[in-house]
């Protein structure tokens, strides 16, 4: 325990919550949680594509479906694959060790994952696969904002197969940083800082660029992957949805009793002087 | 009615002091009239006491103190049970909120010097709840059992490991009640944090009001309005706390509200202060996060902690940052108490006090580059010089004790420097031995070369 | 300072700032009773039940669970459904005037459909859970028709779960909601309006 206690103390322990995670500044996902058109377009991305093996364990089909303005119908015939009672949590029936020894790590369930990573992170992982011919990798991809990533790349088939092309470095340069993502028409760039013997620092740019075509456009590719990311960050709190149109109501009503106190409070102390 | 509602009391009152609390507390309870921004936070800490304990025993209905459901259930109230997600908020703001309000409170006596004479008493009791605060937030912030709870806690419970001679170990394996954080510690910590702990504060906070209602209110001016009564036995610059008080607390009961909704609705994370991101992956014995912190409210402390390269000292400095304040009526025996009527350099150094505290709480959660940790240290420092320089002020210092007293700190500083002397920090250390050696020699040396120490005539009766 | 009753300013802010501090406390409330109602959890566990009652056979009884409540379901004979016009002189509310079934079980014989019977099988006295004792067995008599007895108080229920009079139990056995998916498949707990 002093040991860890020490460890601790020297690398010190940082904030990943004030923004200072280190490694590539994210996308912006710009997200719309309003947007039910986009949550339901993302919850079926979900169930086709993640529920096999990323349960949903803290959320109801039922809620899911009265959240996103669908009736029970629609939510059976379009979410209610994994399970036959519209009232289950959206488990998985994969046994977790199995899970494990097929891929490395039992795959984690998601219902919070919007709430630890954030919707930007979500979003560039999910457009920053690339295939990596490495024979370390099981899947033969990788992933920028999740180095060596057990997971294979479940949607290459709507991608396509994206490769990694590095920018050229000068040869004297060292200290490579990534710095951040753009998106540049098609392409994803990532952005390197090197340093200079001089001590000035040059720009790197790697491209992401799609070279064998899936059955979506990049952009398109992206904008499912924003509804895809909206919906995580919905089941990661569905309660927001009410909480910011509630909130609205409770703020006016303060600020309208506020207003009321400061008069009788005006109102008592005309007695001081 | 009326006669029967006062038939009713006048029962009461034969058998329980009724009338006689309500006046000796309220009505009847004499307060200065000049009360101004900074009087607002006592009443609103009660408020959100109240609050806390109101939303927690709810949140104790659904929560489950189990290491293998706890996170879970915290789920559970944030989904399936009907509103629970704002009781949840509610009780997770509010803890901030609290620390909030103390902060504001503590530093309103530091301004109008409400520690002093006769208020020690009613100071050390306050100090009293603000630690029974602190092992509240940090009891509760373990029982949601993420990944920030856990290793949160097992860290600071690995603190007391520093004590010596084996004292230490043995100290936190049996606050764990295991060899690392696990359901044993999560157990007793639930019991502590919904029943002991607030029981404590309970009591304390009573006790607190009752010295307070025995030795009077200070006021911004910190002039003792008893001095000054009229015929009737009436302070003349005291108003009734009820209802003049009530009404205008009840208004800054709307604004602290209002401002707490807005939190609660809109940004119940507060940007990661408040609900760290980590947190909301459960609890894993195995991994590590990248990043620990404590949450906000600990961050100075652990910033002079952190600052210090030898454990055993960081935890007796971190303590005594803490501990310090129960001292505060005995160091500062200054006899103006406002801020309004004491020196330009008392202003200074207090203001300076506030900033280092604030840049100290930032540090805290920063990760430790050298630069910032040897900032940390310097911040330390001034952090106690702070309390040197309230003895100091004390009374009137003559030029040779002055020089002595600043030849003996200088000294001490130099000692420290060459304890933890680091060729590789070399620089660093030798440039920022400026800020307390600067801030020694403003505040030790200019008292006795310029009239800038010099306090202002207290008047008789408030303004 | 003046005395705060006779000041009419002061009076009319008073008053509207308790009643709209009450109005406050009263919605501040409404979260904390709400969440003593059931929870999400609660409600999926006592949601509708399917019952299958392709293999039930006339006479016999099943039992299944919804919302941690026994409910059985019996196919009666047509002996059994002839009985009961006959009992109705004997019954507290033959004609099941008390809301102790949904509407469109309110006939002669309690159900939707004549041969089967689907009840909450709680005794409306205290709770407890009744016996079925066909015609001819226990100790009930000669005239006994069949139906189902309380041991706890002897309250005695006719095979439309009709209260006999004289015994301590107020009402008829209860009709949960109930409906046919098709001709063998009921869903307890939904009822036939809101299908």
């Amino acid at each position: 325990m002093k040991r860890f206690l020490a460890v601790l103390i020297c690398l010190g322990w940082s904030s990943i919550v004030l923004g200072a995670a280190g490694g590539v500044a994210p996308l912006e996902a710009r997200i719309d949680i309003e947007d039910s058109p986009s949550l339901q377009r993302g919850a079926q991305l979900y169930v086709n594509y993640c529920l096999g093996c990323h349960s949903l364990s803290y959320m109801r089909y039922d809620r899911v479906g009265r959240d996103l303005g669908l009736d029970a119908k629609q939510t059976e015939e379009n979410l209610l694959f994994a399970s036959d009672r519209i009232t289950e949590p959206m488990n998985i029936s994969m046994p977790p060790e199995k899970a494990a020894k097929w891929f490395g790590v039992a795959p984690p369930d998601l219902s919070l994952i919007a709430r630890s990573r954030g919707a930007d992170w979500l979003y560039s992982y999910l457009v920053t696969f690339y295939s990596d011919p490495d024979p370390s990798r099981p899947f033969k991809v990788n992933n920028v904002m999740f180095g060596d990533v057990g997971m294979p790349h479940v949607l290459q088939g709507l991608q396509g197969v994206q490769e990694y092309i590095p920018g050229d470095i000068p040869n004297e340069a060292t200290n490579i940083q990534p710095v951040g993502l753009e998106i540049r028409a098609d392409d994803i760039l990532v952005r390197k800082s090197a340093t200079m013997p001089d001590g000035s620092h040059v720009e790197i740019l790697d491209t992401l660029k799609v070279v064998q075509a899936g059955e979506m456009d990049p952009s398109i590719y992206r904008s499912a992957m924003r509804d895809l990311v909206n919906f995580l960050v919905y089941v990661g709190e569905p309660a927001r949805l009410e909480r910011q149109a509630l909130g609205f109501w409770v703020v006016l009503f303060l600020v309208f009793f506020t207003v009321l106190l400061r008069a009788l409070y005006k109102e008592y102390w005309r007695d001081v002087h | 009615m009326r006669a029967m509602l006062n038939g009713l009391l006048a029962w009461t009152d034969a058998r329980f002091p009724l009338s006689k609390l309500w006046n000796e507390h309220l009505a009847r309870y004499y307060a200065p009239k000049n009360f101004n921004f900074w009087y607002y936070f006592g009443g609103l800490a009660l408020l959100v006491l109240v609050m806390q304990l109101a939303t927690g025993l709810w949140l104790a209905m659904f929560y489950k103190p189990d290491a293998a459901l706890a996170f879970g259930s915290v789920e559970y109230i944030m989904r399936d049970v009907q509103w629970g997600w704002l009781i949840r908020y509610m009780h997770s703001t509010g803890a901030s909120a609290f620390f909030i309000i103390i902060y504001l409170h503590m530093f309103r006596a530091l301004m109008y010097g409400s520690y002093k004479a006769p208020r020690e008493l009613l100071w050390v009791i306050g100090m009293l709840i603000y630690l029974c605060l602190m092992a509240e937030a940090f009891f509760g912030y373990l029982l949601p059992w993420g990944q920030m709870s856990y290793w949160g806690a097992q860290v600071i419970i690995s603190l007391f490991g520093a004590l010596p001679f084996g004292i230490g170990e043995a100290l936190a394996l049996w606050i764990r009640g295991d060899y690392v954080v696990s359901d044993a510690t999560l157990s007793r910590f639930y019991s502590l944090h919904v029943v002991g702990i607030p029981l404590l504060l309970l009591g304390l906070v009573a006790v607190h009001l009752m010295a307070l209602h025995e030795v009077g209110s200070n006021n911004p001016d910190g002039v003792e309005i008893k001095k000054n009564k009229d015929a009737a036995g009436v302070p003349a610059d005291g108003v009734r706390f009820h209802p003049y008080y009530t009404v205008k607390d009840l208004w800054g009961v709307g604004v602290f509200l209002t401002l707490f909704m807005l939190v609660v609705f809109y940004a119940p994370e507060f940007g990661g202060w408040f609900l760290e991101s980590a947190n909301f992956v459960p609890a894993n014995p195995l991994q590590t996060p990248e990043h620990i912190l404590p949450v906000w409210y600990f961050t100075p402390y652990y910033a002079i902690l952190r600052a210090i390269p030898d454990k055993l000292t960081g935890v007796i400095a971190m303590f005594a940052a803490t501990l310090i304040f129960f001292v505060l009526p005995w160091l500062d025996r200054h006899p103006v108490k406002s801020i309004r009527y004491r020196s330009l350099l008392f202003k200074g150094a207090l203001m300076l006090f506030a900033v280092t505290f604030i840049l100290l709480g930032w540090l805290g959660t920063e990760p430790p580059t050298p630069f910032k940790s040897e900032l940390g240290l310097r911040l330390g420092e001034l952090y106690f010089l702070f309390f040197f320089v309230l003895w100091f002020y004390s009374k009137e210092r003559s030029v040779r004790f002055g020089y002595a007293i600043f030849g003996i700190v200088m000294v001490l500083m130099v000692i420290a420097d060459v304890i933890r002397f680091d060729a590789s920090k070399q620089m660093l250390i030798l440039t920022s031995a400026l800020i307390p050696v600067a801030y020694s020699a403003i505040f030790l040396l200019l008292p006795m070369h310029t009239r800038l120490n010099e306090s202002r005539a207290v008047p008789e009766r408030v303004n | 300072m003046s005395n705060a009753t006779d000041n009419p300013r002061r009076r009319f802010l008073t008053g509207a700032a308790t009643v709209v501090g009450g109005v406050g406390a009263a919605f501040a409330i409404w979260p904390f009773a709400s969440a003593w109602q059931p929870s999400e959890r609660a409600k999926a566990i006592g949601a509708p039940v399917d019952v299958d009652i392709a293999k039930l056979e006339p006479g016999a009884r099943i039992t299944v669970q919804w919302r941690g409540k026994p409910v059985w379901i019996v196919r009666r004979t047509q002996e059994t459904i002839d009985t009961l016009a006959a009992l109705d002189g004997q019954m507290r509310d033959p004609d099941s005037i008390v809301p102790q079934q949904p509407d469109y079980a309110r006939n002669r014989y309690r159900s939707i459909k004549p041969e089967i019977l689907v009840l909450i099988g709680l005794c409306t006295h205290l709770g407890c859970a009744p016996s079925h004792v066909k015609q001819g067995e226990g100790a009930l008599g000669a005239d006994w028709k069949g139906g189902f007895f309380c041991p706890c108080h002897g309250s005695r229920f006719d095979y439309a779960g009709r209260v006999y009079q004289g015994v301590p139990a107020p009402t008829n056995l209860e009709v949960p909601p109930h409906r046919y998916i098709d001709d063998t498949r009921i869903v307890i707990g939904q009822g036939q309006e809101t299908a």
